[in-house]
């Protein structure tokens, strides 16, 4: 196949960045997006230009680490899909590929692809946990769970903060995110005690980070690569509201 | 990152209550217009009857004072909200993100403009007219707010800005009324599931039954 790619290139936080194109002759089908943009990157290195840097690690889909614009969609056109598990199968000989890197006030770009997403690691950090400060883990099955509940708060939980929710939103809102990490927790006994408290320390963080507002148009859940599911945001909302009453 | 007066979510359930009560509002008003689809004579009695006696409730006026307060309030917040999310978006040389969601629910602040400037003619039309123009009266020495109505469905440029106006407010509501029981945390699925039906109807309701009174009113008086 041959791919011509249009790629956001910038040197550092503070320059101005551009596309820049590239051809790419004998791309495999079989390839995963991240091979085809490591194989341009070989290519780059020997000509002596700087390779295109962009975030990634497990290249399994569960990590959450990879995360590019492709073609103007978050991971690609596929849905519910990292951009490690995007194949080069999905696009066609001779097609253009724009990739450029999440974009928010949130999420600052390093450089080229590759972005600061450590503001989800703050609003973790404000409260997505529970305060059990001594000991060590209790016997896993001294607090009684039902299925039901367990198979609920472990899809709020699959959340891998991989950022394409605040990437897809036109308002650049970390909703999703945030209410998946309120959910897990608010869900499950050991959380609950603490539900509101972290329902209003998390939101602040949220708001802190720059984020926008959610708007509610279900795209975050469209793009999100485990399929988190908007009722978490309903559900943050709800455990914000009683946080505000019950404080 | 300095710290804002109200979080986003705040903001947010403010825009959910005055538009849950506006919603709210609507059926009353279009239960009262059903009114106009009477047989001619009858519906004058009846309609200007009721607006006589709307107008005269103390209990109604403390709710239209309500009324105007959700109005601005939602128009006001609503520009806030729009402004403070411009400022924090990312933007893209080569963007499809639109793939992922509804056009309507990307554009609510648009379909909101078409229905303020529908509100600006619908207020000086009827509203400012009944409280503050000279009416002539009718059998009963009630205003004659029937005719105002009629007249003014009178030109088929009025009738088709009144319908699409309406469009633009069933969109809205499409969007905006399971948005707001989101917002407000309703997040059982069943509910959920409910309420999306539920709201698809009350919008298809809301925008036909409003949508059919200028039509109907100019096809069988013009």
């Amino acid at each position: 196949m041959k791919i011509f790619l249009k790629i956001w290139r910038q040197k550092d936080a503070k320059s101005n960045g551009k596309l820049v194109d590239y051809e790419m002759d004998n791309v495999i089908p079989h390839m995963s997006f991240l091979e085809m943009m490591d194989t341009l990157n070989e290519k780059l290195v020997v000509s002596g230009e700087h390779p295109v840097e962009f975030d990634h690690d497990c290249r399994e889909g569960i990590c959450g680490q990879c995360g590019m614009m492709i073609n103007g969609r978050a991971h690609g056109p596929l849905k519910n899909t990292t951009t490690c598990q995007l194949h080069m199968r999905s696009f066609k000989d001779g097609d253009t590929i724009y990739v450029e890197p999440f974009r928010a006030e949130g999420f600052p770009i390093k450089r080229d692809l590759k972005v600061d997403r450590s503001a989800f690691d703050r609003i973790i950090g404000a409260g997505g946990f529970v305060s059990v400060n001594t000991g060590q883990a209790p016997e896993a099955n001294s607090i009684p769970i039902t299925h039901e509940i367990a198979e609920s708060a472990f899809d709020s939980a699959a959340c891998i903060g991989c950022g394409a929710c605040v990437a897809t939103c036109k308002n650049s809102s970390a909703a999703l995110f945030t209410s998946a990490k309120i959910s897990h927790l608010a869900k499950l006994p050991q959380g609950q005690q603490e539900a509101h408290k972290r329902a209003l320390t998390m939101v602040a963080q949220m708001d802190a980070e720059d984020f926008g507002h959610c708007s509610n148009t279900e795209a975050c859940e469209v793009e999100c690569p485990q399929g988190i599911s908007v009722l978490n945001i309903a559900r943050m909302n709800w455990e914000f509201l009683k946080g505000n009453i019950l404080k | 990152m300095k710290k804002e007066t109200l979080s986003t979510l705040s903001r947010k359930y403010l825009m959910a209550l005055t538009g849950l009560f506006l919603c709210f509002f609507l059926v009353i008003h279009l239960a009262g217009n059903f009114q106009l689809f009477l047989p001619e004579a009858q519906a004058r009695e009846s309609f200007n009857g009721y607006s006589k006696l709307l107008s005269g409730n103390i209990f109604i006026k403390a709710v239209s004072y309500i009324l105007y307060a959700s109005i601005i309030i939602h128009s006001v917040d609503a520009l806030v909200i729009t402004v403070f999310n411009r400022k924090k978006a990312g933007k893209y040389e080569y963007d499809k993100r639109g793939a992922a969601s509804k056009w309507y629910s990307r554009n609510m602040g648009v379909l909101g403009t078409v229905i303020l400037i529908f509100l600006v003619f619908h207020f000086k039309d009827f509203w400012y007219q009944y409280k503050f123009g000279t009416l002539p009266l009718d059998a009963a020495g009630n205003k004659d707010l029937y005719e105002i109505v009629i007249r003014a469905y009178g030109d088929i440029w009025y009738v088709l800005f009144y319908v699409l106006a309406m469009f633009a407010l069933g969109y809205h509501l499409l969007h905006g009324f399971y948005s707001a029981a989101r917002t407000i945390g309703v997040y059982h699925p069943r509910y959920v599931a409910f309420i999306r039906v539920f709201g698809t109807w009350y919008s298809y309701i809301i925008t036909f039954g409003f949508a059919a009174i200028p039509l109907y009113i100019y096809f069988t008086h013009y």
